[in-house]
């Protein structure tokens, strides 16, 4: 399965809605994403995983990279996730510590720091 | 003791069929179900990261790739052909810095998943080895 994605705007959030399979091959799409998003003037984004099948370290650095990104311009990146094989890899690495992770795109919406 | 090999050129898009092998042969083999997410996951890694050394060494070789079944145990022998200097580091690549921290991410991941692994590198290139157990009972004939 290949990577797809869909953004959408929820009050002065962006929301990346991300399905598929992130990895070495389609990692470079989500950067691509990230990067046009942060040129454009959206600060605050909100990457819902719920539809991520598979996400490996490349992701994760495409991720940390987005967040860096948003930090440049005092914005913020959230992730949605409630899958555990998912939220697994966050963990592993050490990556739940960097990322707010929430259960809803509500909540992510709704969360300020 | 069954082996099944794959042999890849080195490029990304190639690593997800990597992992769709591994997993199938890797649930033939007796590897739980529950555990099948990381052998995709490790073996992704491993992969991911010899394709990466390939390119930036610029080694036209394939990737390779063992799945070992064993009477107790299922592993994975991912090998690249990057050569190392003595050091460890790679020979001659313009952007080590970049490849060694993206090499260190996969390799975080595969310890982080996998009790059992095995890292080895030389000046031919380098080596994961990963297992996993299985019961004994599972190896059909």
């Amino acid at each position: 399965m290949d990577l797809s994605l869909s953004t959408r705007t929820v009050g002065d959030r962006t929301v990346v809605e991300v399905g598929g399979e992130i990895d070495v091959y389609t990692a470079p799409k989500l950067r691509e994403q990230l990067v046009e998003l942060v040129n454009d003037g959206n600060f605050h984004l909100v990457v819902d995983m719920e539809g991520v099948d598979f996400l490996d370290s490349t992701g994760l650095g495409v991720l940390v990279g987005g967040l860096k990104r948003v930090r440049a311009h005092e914005g913020s990146l959230r992730l949605v996730c409630n899958q555990e094989r998912i939220l697994k890899i966050f963990r592993i690495t050490g990556l739940t510590k960097v990322f707010p992770i929430h259960t809803s795109v509500e909540e992510a919406v709704a969360a300020t720091d | 003791m069954a082996t099944v090999e794959l042999r890849f050129s080195a490029l990304p898009e190639h690593v997800r069929t990597a992992r769709l092998v591994a997993a199938a042969v890797a649930r033939r083999s007796g590897v739980e179900e529950a555990v099948l997410d990381e052998v995709r996951l490790a073996v992704g890694e491993a992969c991911t990261r010899a394709v990466g050394l390939h390119q930036t060494s610029g080694v036209s070789a394939p990737v390779r790739v063992l799945l070992i079944e064993e009477e107790k145990q299922f592993s994975i022998e991912v090998g690249d052909e990057a050569p190392r200097s003595a050091a460890g580091a790679l020979a001659g690549g313009g952007d080590e810095m970049d490849a060694e921290s993206e090499d260190e991410m996969g390799l975080a991941v595969i310890s982080g998943l996998v009790d059992d692994v095995e890292v080895s590198a030389d000046e031919h290139g380098g080596h994961i080895r990963m297992s996993w157990p299985t019961p004994p009972t599972a190896l059909l004939p």
